[in-house]
């Protein structure tokens, strides 16, 4: 047993790290929320340049094949910078176009999401579609049955300004039957398996910028960071943190794997990273006081979308429900 | 990155699964905290030590099996899934055996370790002090030197299994005027039924004499019976606190087995019942996966030869350093939940307590649920414990406590 990123991994999540911290987030996040695409497109570009949606396509229609693990730790960088658009929801496609076969959605769509040309949105058993004016394409699943939207409702604002809802509308049917239920379940999977390690990555990235404004903000003549009361609610927003972590690795694995139990450990993964993220997110907000409440704090960009996050692919209570179904 | 384990380690699990099956008593054995249920724990722990399952990490030479730190965690998991007796001995053997390893001399390792592996001699913890408790380095019982060792005097207090145990070891203050508070402290052994001990027992939350107060008036213990330097007492301790706080007082096996009674419990409860109480079930089932698979990424760190190594080779190496603040906090709030959520579910009878007649499951969910209110107290608090995560591992700065 090796529990342990490898090397590569570790690099990729560096390379991934340092590019996405150089490429300036907040301020794309803020022109995404607007609805001004282009810096989250030329974005999106070059998370494709690094590998990221070939994790989740096959090498025949020109990715990696599907690298659960690598898409963890991927998704954990995404989220610790906000990355905005439908991140999760074009791997998820990916994952379920590639399940559900080779058709003429697969050939059209699998190259071009690897490549980063096209941006997906995916919609299941769901009211919403995420940034569905953003993407090329809105596949929606309902029961055994998906089609491709041929447009959406206005825009409903959400509490995450970067994330944009969109109600699906119409369509043509692009496949029916019970491989689509099949389908839609694995990608459900890696659905929640990717936002949870986004939740983890916003988290860390939380913690972080709230250790550093405690230790310079100074009142009493100390740094508030020296109070109890603060020490030990930012010690245990780490003990989420730190207790999740392993679950979204040991939940990648075994959906890799293609464990039976694989749902279930992914449905633990997401409801501890959703809770710890958004438990980073509270501790945040209240430790930057009156500043963490404004809108113009970068920080809020985090800040908003742990809840979201947390909810976003099945609650946390459908997943506790999932944890216990045999 | 992987969760495989190797034909070596399915085998041991193997071995162990089937030794457990042919050996656990069938009914529990009375409560630890009598003397007539510690005699039984005591013969239990003789009975794992005759087939070298009572110290599985331990070298051979002492009894043990040289088991890696995840052959341990796959033991305890097949131990505390086979509905196995606590361990009488785990003070001696999580706590002093690893101070010990790594500091002890050739001659204290093959004098102590072979009784203690027997359970011939149970050691209790001799620390704590009626005004040293978290602030322990400002203890006051003392050491004087004498011909061929120490007088100790003082009273030592909150010492688990010191009520029924042969032996204790805690620290004393051998230099009466130190520089500062942590300095001029000795690690010491000695016998709890020397001339000069009286031991007091406590009666813990619901009466049973758990632990007990230790006075000691000039007891003598040899120079043999100090481990490390003489004065170097505070990093003797502290350099093996953190196998008591991380993996091995408490292992993830016992909280994956207590998670899987749990949702046992869950599910044969009526729907009106258990509906609910199913996010909380949940959370206990996560969180011992949660707590099993951080065990698991430590074992890789260590094989790998990453993140916190012992000072010295340690059979085990349970101690995680500051990350064992981490562990302590989880499984102590874990364990409570977790014991706290069966009692819900068990309703009315959830009252009952260990010894009542009808008290489900022989009384387990009731005595672990009074054993886990003590979790988060002992072997340092968790308010403690999450200073030390704060400063040391978030890098906060030190303030008032």
């Amino acid at each position: 047993m090796r529990f342990l990123l490898s090397a590569e991994q570790r690099e990729f999540a560096r390379a991934l790290d340092g590019m996405l911290g150089a490429a300036g987030t907040p301020a794309v996040a803020r022109a995404w929320a607007a609805g001004e695409h282009r810096p989250g497109r030329e974005l999106w570009a070059r998370i494709a340049e690094a590998g990221v949606f070939g994790l989740a396509v096959s090498a025949r229609h020109g990715g990696m094949g599907l690298l659960s693990a690598e898409l963890a730790v991927a998704f954990h960088e995404l989220g610790r910078h906000a990355v905005p658009g439908p991140l999760v929801e074009t791997v998820a496609a990916a994952a379920f176009l590639e399940r559900l076969g080779a058709d003429a959605a697969a050939g059209e769509w699998l190259p071009r999401i690897a490549a980063g040309e096209a941006v997906v949105s995916l919609c299941a058993e769901a009211p919403y579609a995420l940034d569905a004016d953003a993407a090329d394409a809105v596949l929606v699943v309902q029961g055994d049955t998906v089609r491709r939207a041929d447009g959406h409702g206005p825009l409903q604002a959400s509490l995450d300004p970067a994330r944009r809802l969109f109600r699906p509308r119409g369509g043509t049917v692009l496949a029916r039957g019970p491989a689509v239920a099949a389908a839609a379940a694995h990608a459900l999977d890696l659905a929640r398996l990717t936002t949870a390690a986004q939740s983890l990555g916003l988290g860390r990235a939380l913690v972080a910028a709230t250790v550093s404004h405690v230790t310079r903000r100074t009142q009493f003549q100390v740094p508030i960071g020296s109070f109890q009361a603060v020490k030990h609610r930012l010690a245990d927003a780490l003990i989420g943190l730190e207790f999740a972590q392993p679950l979204v690795h040991g939940a990648a694995l075994a959906l890799a794997a293609g464990a039976p139990s694989a749902g279930r450990e992914v449905a633990a993964a997401k409801v501890a990273a959703g809770e710890a993220g958004y438990a980073a997110a509270r501790t945040a907000l209240q430790f930057h006081g009156a500043l963490g409440y404004t809108q113009e704090l970068d920080l809020s960009l985090w800040i908003r979308k742990a809840r979201p996050l947390r909810d976003a692919w099945g609650t946390p209570a459908d997943c506790r429900r999932r944890v216990l179904a045999s | 990155m992987d969760l495989e384990f190797t034909a070596a380690e399915q085998e041991f699990r193997a071995e162990a699964r089937d030794w457990l099956a042919g050996h656990v008593p069938a009914a529990p054995l009375p409560s630890l905290e009598t003397a007539e249920g510690f005699a039984a724990h005591r013969e239990w722990e003789r009975r794992l030590a005759a087939d070298r399952w009572s110290a599985v990490s331990w070298p051979e030479e002492h009894g043990g099996r040289g088991a890696s730190l995840l052959q341990w965690l796959i033991f305890e998991e097949e131990y505390y899934a086979a509905g196995a007796p606590g361990r009488v001995s785990q003070n001696g053997i999580h706590l002093l055996a690893p101070t010990l390893f790594a500091h002890g001399t050739d001659e204290q390792r093959a004098r102590v370790l072979g009784p203690m592996a027997r359970g011939e001699v149970i050691w209790a913890q001799a620390w704590s002090e009626p005004e040293a408790g978290s602030d322990l380095a400002s203890l006051r019982s003392t050491a004087v030197r004498t011909a061929g060792g120490w007088r100790l005097s003082g009273q030592k207090t909150w010492s688990s299994r010191a009520a029924f145990a042969d032996r204790a070891f805690g620290l004393f203050r051998s230099d009466p005027h130190p520089a500062r508070p942590h300095q001029g402290l000795t690690y010491l052994m000695f016998p709890l039924d020397a001339p000069g001990v009286t031991v007091r027992p406590i009666g813990r939350l619901d009466g049973k004499p758990a632990f007990a107060e230790l006075f000691l008036d000039e007891v003598f213990a040899p120079d043999a019976d100090v481990i490390g330097a003489p004065g170097q007492g505070w990093r003797v301790a502290m350099s093996t606190a953190g196998n008591e706080r991380g993996l091995t007082l408490r292992s993830p096996g016992r909280f994956s087995a207590a998670a899987e009674r749990l949702a046992a419990l869950w599910r044969e409860a009526p729907e009106a019942v258990s509906g609910p109480l199913t996010d909380r079930v949940a959370d206990a089932v996560i969180g011992a996966r949660a707590y099993q698979l951080f065990a698991y990424a430590h074992a890789s760190r260590l094989a790998a030869g990453e993140g916190h190594t012992p000072a010295r080779t340690e059979p085990g190496a349970g101690d995680l350093g500051a990350a064992s603040s981490l562990t302590k906090v989880f499984w102590s709030e874990l364990d409570l939940a977790l014991h706290e959520t069966a009692l819900d579910l068990l309703g009315p009878s959830g009252a009952l307590a260990e010894g009542a007649g009808e008290a489900p499951a022989h009384g387990r969910w009731a005595e672990g649920y009074t054993f886990a209110l003590a979790g988060p107290i002992y072997a340092g608090t968790n308010e403690i414990q999450r200073d030390i995560i704060a400063e040391r591992l978030l890098g906060l700065p030190k303030g008032r406590r």
